[in-house]
């Protein structure tokens, strides 16, 4: 944890505790995240910043350390911190410090990290989580400083040696820090996601948890509701939204038990286990704690003008909270469903593609019920899907002017979704078009009636809902495509219902 | 200002130094006759004096995002004890 002034913004909020034998508990979480800034070179040297490569590639002399080597620091990174600090409604430093973060260990060739302590080039901001129940939860950033990645260390490849690769070595990385405003397992993941989401607009990270673009450190304590904060343990690394949830979970279960069996919390540095399910002490971190940092005296300050930073937000992108503001006014669309189809800048504008000219609460549904159901059950996104905005958007239309039902335009989003293709040539080809012919209509229920006096008998005797096996016949018997609404009304009136 | 043997041990041990038991209190010595010496810098009275952080007054030089360097495995590695496939090799570090 950085310097930083802790307050307790929801003091005495109520609600959402945990049950101990004592009694409730409340969960206090805070979160730093490092975010790998995307950039083609590294922060202080030419190297490529890409993920991978063979071992020891994407590496200089600068970042191997050797001895005489100098940082310079790549301004374009210095600008995509900027950028995301204009998305977190932050303050922005014009002159901040690196300082040396001292510690040891074989994947950090310099001996130090270099960071930012005292003066970071982002102060306070805020994130505005997006709650499942449509409310919003507004988490405070504290800061947000530029420092450099470690190398890696591979400790299954050899019985008593460990192999290092410094590829990742001073890549830039943006330590985001949050608030303890976080109160639950559930809200720290919804705040991960908005905060990648934010990050993705910004094009600043990619988010990618699984190749480590973005990880995150928590901080978890708890207290008696209303009490003062209790003794915070850090949770190192975690790199899936599942292990924080669960670490969370586990960490706060330890804390409660140690205390109400008269323990105390030792503040301490906590690593998750993934295949065990909980967390343990990391007691060679213990000594290091003592990070002894001071002004880097290979750097000058960091010094920027206003004029460059209004450059910067001149240039951004609309950003989540104001795109889904926008589709609530302009769509008439819920806080939840418009929360949902920002959440990735793709979706918004797939989404705004569909609505163009058409329906808007029902393009919505389309796209969050339907597309992203079968998205969702098929392992894709809509970037690898193969039904298209346009492609949907034709289809809408073809539910608008009642040549499909419901149900028949959902087959052919079937077809659509599992084997791609246009709509309108779905329906010639494969004779789907619907029946709103009332002719054809009641020659169909005629049959059906004909050949089944015995349940006519019994609707005309006052069981009425047989007639709902009377609506399943007919649309058996014309392939699905009766216009329910007009097979429905013709039945009834032939019942005289 | 001054530092006890344990301090001197504490960041000796910090600083990955060897130090002997009988070397910590001499070592404790010349390192508070050396505070001694700096702390005389604080009769100076430099309230309105902004801090210096440079001795050249020019301002922080900076590189564009261009991949200018890398691809250079065999140099990165060749003053390594150790190497094996391309990685440095190192006793085994696990927490």
């Amino acid at each position: 944890m950085s310097v930083q002034e802790i307050y307790d913004a929801r003091h005495g909020e109520k609600g959402g505790y945990l049950t101990g034998a004592t009694g409730e508990w409340e969960l206090i979480i805070g979160m730093e995240v490092h975010a790998q800034i995307s950039s083609k070179a590294k922060l202080f040297s030419g190297s490529p910043a890409d993920f991978g490569g063979e071992p020891n590639e994407h590496v200089s002399l600068v970042d191997a350390a050797m001895p005489g080597m100098l940082p310079v620091i790549n301004e374009f990174c210095v600008a995509q911190a900027v950028r995301t600090g204009l998305g977190l409604n932050a303050q922005i430093n014009l002159r901040s410090v690196f300082d040396r973060k001292n510690y040891f260990y074989p994947d950090l060739p310099q001996g130090y990290q270099i960071s930012q302590f005292t003066y970071p080039v982002v102060g306070r901001g805020e994130v505005r989580v997006d709650l499942p129940d449509g409310g919003v939860r507004v988490v405070r950033i504290e800061r947000l400083h530029l420092e450099q990645d470690a190398g890696k260390s591979l400790h299954d490849q050899h019985p008593s040696m460990s192999y290092v690769d410094l590829n990742r070595s001073g890549v830039a990385l943006m330590e985001i820090v949050s608030q303890p405003d976080i109160r639950s397992a559930e809200e720290a993941t919804l705040y991960l996601e908005k905060l990648r989401t934010i990050l993705r607009y910004l094009g600043t990270c990619d988010g990618n948890m699984q190749e480590g673009s973005m990880r995150a450190d928590i901080n978890v304590s708890v207290r008696k509701p209303g009490r003062p904060l209790g003794t915070r343990c850090e949770i190192k690394n975690i790199n899936s939204m599942r292990f924080i949830r669960q670490a969370i979970e586990y960490e706060a279960r330890r804390q409660i038990e140690i205390l109400e069996e008269g323990g105390s919390i030792h503040q301490e540095t906590r690593l998750y286990d993934q295949v065990k399910g909980e967390t343990r002490s990391m007691r060679s971190k213990e000594e290091s704690h003592d990070y002894r940092y001071f002004p880097d005296p290979d750097l000058l300050p960091l010094e920027f003008t206003q004029a460059w930073v209004d450059d910067i937000a001149k240039g951004l992108p609309e950003l989540p909270d104001a795109k889904k503001a926008r589709f609530m006014s302009a769509y008439g669309l819920s806080a939840y469903d418009a929360s949902i189809l920002v959440a990735d800048r793709e979706t918004a504008e797939y989404f705004e593609q569909v609505a163009k000219g058409r329906d808007a609460k029902m393009a919505a549904n389309w796209v969050i019920t339907n597309l992203y159901g079968a998205l969702n059950e098929a392992g894709l996104t809509i970037q690898t899907s193969l039904v298209s905005a346009a492609a949907l958007g034709r289809l809408l239309d073809l539910l608008a002017d009642q040549t499909l039902s419901g149900r028949l335009a959902k087959d052919v989003f079937e077809i659509m979704f599992s084997s791609g293709g246009d709509p309108e040539a779905i329906v010639l080809e494969r004779g789907l078009k619907q029946v709103t012919d009332t002719g054809a209509i009641d020659a169909a229920i005629d049959a059906v009636m004909a050949a089944n006096p015995d349940k006519v008998a019994e609707v005309k005797g006052g069981k009425d809902r047989l007639l709902g096996w009377f609506v399943g016949q007919v649309m058996k018997s014309t392939g699905g495509k009766a216009n329910p609404q007009m097979l429905n009304d013709a039945l009834r009136q032939k019942f005289g219902l | 200002m001054s530092v006890d043997t344990d301090t001197v041990r504490r960041i000796a041990k910090l600083a990955r130094l060897a130090i002997a038991d009988e070397m910590l209190e001499p070592m404790a010595k010349e390192l508070n006759i050396i505070l001694g010496w700096a702390e005389q810098l604080n009769e100076v009275d430099t309230g309105s004096v902004e801090p210096m952080t440079s001795a050249a007054q020019t301002a922080l030089k900076k590189r564009s995002d261009i991949v200018t360097d890398g691809h250079m495995q065999e140099a990165v590695l060749r003053n390594a004890p150790l190497t094996e496939h391309g990685f440095f090799v190192v006793p085994k570090v696990v927490e």
